[in-house]
């Protein structure tokens, strides 16, 4: 069952095209990751979809319904939630204070604070310190804890590891596997780092210049041909 | 000596209920109110106007006034204030220097330019003190001012710290966009927050009227005292505010004691030093000042 649908979206930052139709699908308990060089505009959809970004032509179809038009806060009480680039904590609150704010404004459901705080084990001692007060690792746990505090069907997860420690990195990804085996919540993950790209997500889209350049099954793809299309060499190949 | 510094104290409660307004707004609408102490003023002009219409009490009266303050707060968000803010940071100050010609110019039509006062309506209020030993003598009034001030800022420190509505004001402060895709109306708490700095504001105004005399061009001198509290103070805490409104108070007083003229000019220079001595600050230590300004922190 297909939870998010984006048909043919575009949006753009002044007179750049960031996102150029682009069509996707995610259904429920289905990880999709993007992956794309800097400026291939995985952000902007991302954006888009959350509905921080306005769409310039294009439609978001959740759980069947349009939400195209419908502002962020009430795309995240429908079931739409981003950890977004950069984390984006709120520095002068407790990690506490910033998982509550999501779960006083989300969807009610299974994730409350003490299954959030039971699925993320590193935020415990740290549920009274300010966000502020973070480690890199700490602060993308509370990110992606924040957006799970709403309970959403789709979740959206930017940049996952970018600036991270692998050490972090691994135990992030241990929390999200977790998170996938329940097969509750689609997740769309944009991450820089192919291996873990492929190895996580079930299917994979791979952006250039605003497009989907390649889709399909995370097993089945080539690695050379995901890094075809990552440096957008396809293209020069079949013109010469 | 001893009696300027109490009634400087006392004074800076009155500037801190005024203030809190204007560093509430700011922190969570990024703009800086200029109608703020016309605002007041409107508070003031609207008990009085109850207490001539009905006789009634004016403490009674402010009742109701304060949620009449609270709704055109709102509605000036929803109509007036949330559209120019996106217009840039320049539109809504002159919205808002607008708006505030526009009530000093409505009281005078209403009211007439005579200088009234809530004074002689609060009986004997508003010159019995308490006697305290060593001949010390403290007004009620400015009592009464100041602990309303603290209860005030008390309440909406609660609200802050402990509410649904609390930590989304707080969250919206501080990133307004990860306040959304938190779920979080951030237009919607703008408005809760220009409803409660406008409430305020008239309730400072109430105190001021029943302090002194008050006329409809009254708003400008009053906004000037809340900005000095609010810089001297800094926008990030509400006690802060008190402390601003504090400092700025015994300024003045002591100023006074000085010479009859020094209550003005001692308010502005302490508050231009304290502006420079920040500013100093800031290039030696490199502290990132306006980011302190505009923080509303979990304490």
């Amino acid at each position: 069952m297909i939870v998010l649908e984006a048909r043919s979206l575009v949006a753009r930052h002044g007179l750049l095209t960031a996102v150029r139709e682009v069509s996707l699908a995610v259904e429920q308990g289905e990880v999709l990751a993007i992956v794309g060089a800097n400026g291939a505009g995985k952000t902007t959809l991302f954006g888009a979809l959350a509905g921080v970004h306005p769409v310039a032509s294009g439609v978001i179809v959740l759980d069947g319904e349009d939400v195209t038009a419908l502002p962020a806060h009430l795309r995240v009480g429908r079931g739409i939630a981003m950890a977004p680039e950069g984390r984006r904590l709120f520095p002068d609150m407790t990690v506490r204070e910033n998982l509550m704010i999501a779960g006083e404004h989300g969807r009610k459901g299974h994730w409350t604070l003490d299954t959030v705080m039971a699925a993320f084990p590193q935020l415990v001692p740290v549920a009274g310190s300010l966000a502020n007060h973070l480690s890199g690792g700490q602060r993308q746990a509370v990110a992606i804890a924040r957006a799970l505090m709403s309970n959403p069907k789709v979740l959206l997860l930017d940049e996952v590891s970018l600036g991270l420690s692998p050490v972090a990195i691994e135990g992030l990804y241990e929390n999200l596997s977790a998170l996938k085996a329940a097969r509750e919540t689609a997740i769309i993950v944009v991450e820089q780092d192919l291996d873990r790209a492929v190895g996580f997500s079930d299917r994979l889209v791979c952006m250039l210049e605003g497009r989907i350049q390649l889709e399909g099954r995370s097993c089945d793809l080539p690695r050379a041909a995901i890094a075809d299309a990552y440096f957008g060499l396809t293209a020069s190949f079949e013109e010469h | 000596m001893f009696d300027a510094i109490v009634q400087g104290v006392l004074l800076g409660g009155y500037y801190a209920m005024l203030a809190s307004g204007l560093s509430l707004l700011f922190g969570v609408a990024r703009f800086i109110n200029l109608a703020h102490g016309d605002l007041a003023l409107l508070g003031a002009y609207l008990v009085l106007a109850l207490v001539r219409r009905f006789g009634l009490d004016p403490f009674v009266a402010t009742v109701p006034v304060l949620f009449v303050m609270a709704a055109l707060g709102w509605f000036m968000q929803k109509w007036l204030f949330a559209r120019t803010m996106r217009g840039g940071i320049l539109l809504p100050l002159l919205t808002t220097f607008g708006l505030g010609a526009a009530i000093q110019n409505g009281l005078y039509g209403a009211f007439g330019s005579d200088a009234a006062s809530l004074g002689n309506h609060i009986g004997n209020l508003s010159w019995d003190s308490f006697d305290l030993p060593f001949g010390i003598s403290i007004g009620k009034l400015p009592v009464l001012t100041f602990a309303t001030a603290v209860m005030a800022l008390g309440a909406l420190q609660l609200l802050l710290s402990r509410t649904r509505f609390g930590r989304a004001l707080r969250a919206t402060s501080q990133d307004p966009e990860a306040a959304r895709l938190s779920g979080v109306d951030a237009e919607r708490v703008q408005r809760g927050a220009a409803a409660i700095a406008v409430a305020l504001a008239g309730l400072a105004g109430v105190f001021l009227a029943m302090r002194s005399l008050i006329n409809p061009y009254s708003g400008p001198a009053e906004l000037i005292y809340a900005f000095e509290a609010v810089v001297i103070g800094g926008i990030g805490s509400l006690w802060g505010t008190l402390t601003g409104g504090i400092v700025l108070g015994l300024a003045q007083c002591v100023g006074a004691t000085v010479s009859p003229q020094g209550f003005q000019l001692a308010g502005h220079v302490v508050f231009l030093v304290w502006l420079g001595g920040r500013f100093y600050s800031q290039g030696t230590r490199g502290t990132p000042w306006h980011r302190r300004l505009l923080k509303w922190g979990s304490a």
